[in-house]
């Protein structure tokens, strides 16, 4: 199925839950913040949040910043 | 007089008095090194997209958390519902509720948005944010915010990455005056007597970055920006003299010769 991770088209698995994402894109659950069609996702239910296709979902992380 | 022997707001306690933003530099290691030069306890970071398309590394991995206490901003934020947003995610990033809160009203400027400003104020500190509002040197709205609930007041020197300075110490005068909550000024500080003159002022911090990480020796302007605070403090605490038109002299007229 496909969604929109960050702004791009990304083919993913059905049922793929944010955890598995985050393994899959090797990123550190406790370094990001993950929003879900405008909602953030607090890190105690990535394990539960299970995507749907088409979903807009964004990673965010600390950047360099003033 | 703010003579407290340390920084606080919103429960916590800092030594020093000086605030570097983490952005502009040549590469990490030099933004490392010039952290650690400038005696900060605080650093400024950003929320941004993970870069998925090529392995980036990681700002983290470069600051020392047990050492310095991240102060996310929202910059690039416009309205009152996208910095709240960004104040949100960065809580979920930073497991910190500090926010030190920038909603633009003009790109070229990059002059703060008050209404707006205010308006997320109040929002963030209902949900528990210490919030520490980039605003503009204008005492009548530093009072607004405080009011609002701010945990301290960033009033900008001059505009951020100008390097102009403090355009009105006046104003800055008559905020700390006001003020219940620390003073920081926020933006403008073009090099060390610039960091100075705040401090001498009687601002209780200073925030900086492009000052130091666009400086052609980064490191060494770190230092310099360290020393800038510390003496300006200790010289608002020792309390300078008063200006005077004419001379006094500083030798006694007894016992020279007739």
């Amino acid at each position: 199925m496909q969604i929109r991770l960050n702004g791009k088209t990304r083919e993913v698995a059905e049922g793929i839950t944010i955890r598995r994402l985050l393994d899959e894109l090797k990123l550190h659950p406790m370094r990001v913040a993950v929003q879900r069609n405008q909602d953030i996702v607090k890190r105690d239910r990535y394990d539960e949040v299970v995507l749907q296709p088409g979903d807009t979902v964004e990673i965010l992380t600390m950047m360099a910043g003033g | 007089m703010r003579d407290g022997a340390t920084l606080k707001f919103g429960g916590k306690e800092f030594h020093s008095r000086l605030i570097v933003g983490t952005g502009k530099y040549p590469d990490y290691p030099t933004m490392q090194k010039a952290l650690e030069a400038s005696g900060t306890e605080i650093v400024t970071v950003a929320v941004r997209r993970v870069n998925l398309d090529r392995k980036q590394e990681s700002l983290l991995d470069y600051i020392d958390l047990a050492r310095y206490t991240l102060l996310p901003n929202t910059a690039g934020c416009y309205t009152a519902e996208e910095a709240c947003k960004y104040a949100r995610l960065a809580r979920e990033v930073g497991m910190s509720e500090l926010v030190k809160l920038e909603v633009i009203g003009d790109p070229r400027t990059l002059f703060p948005d008050n209404e707006e400003l205010l308006k997320a104020t109040r929002t963030l500190v209902k949900e528990g944010f210490i919030v520490l509002p980039y605003t503009n040197d204008d005492p009548v709205f530093c009072k607004k915010l405080e009011e609002a609930g701010a945990a301290a007041v960033m009033p900008l020197g001059a505009p951020i990455g100008s390097g102009l300075g403090l355009r009105n110490p006046h104003n800055i005068r008559i905020i700390l005056e006001q003020a219940h909550v620390p003073v920081i000024v926020d933006a403008g500080v073009g090099t060390a007597s610039d960091a100075a003159i705040a401090m001498e002022l009687g601002c209780d911090g200073v925030l900086m970055n492009t000052a130091i990480a666009m400086a052609k020796d980064p490191v060494l302007m770190a230092e310099a920006m360290r020393k800038a605070v510390e003496a300006g403090r200790q010289a608002y605490l020792a309390g300078r003299i008063p200006k005077r038109l004419y001379a006094s002299a500083s030798t006694t007229m007894e016992g020279m010769i007739e």
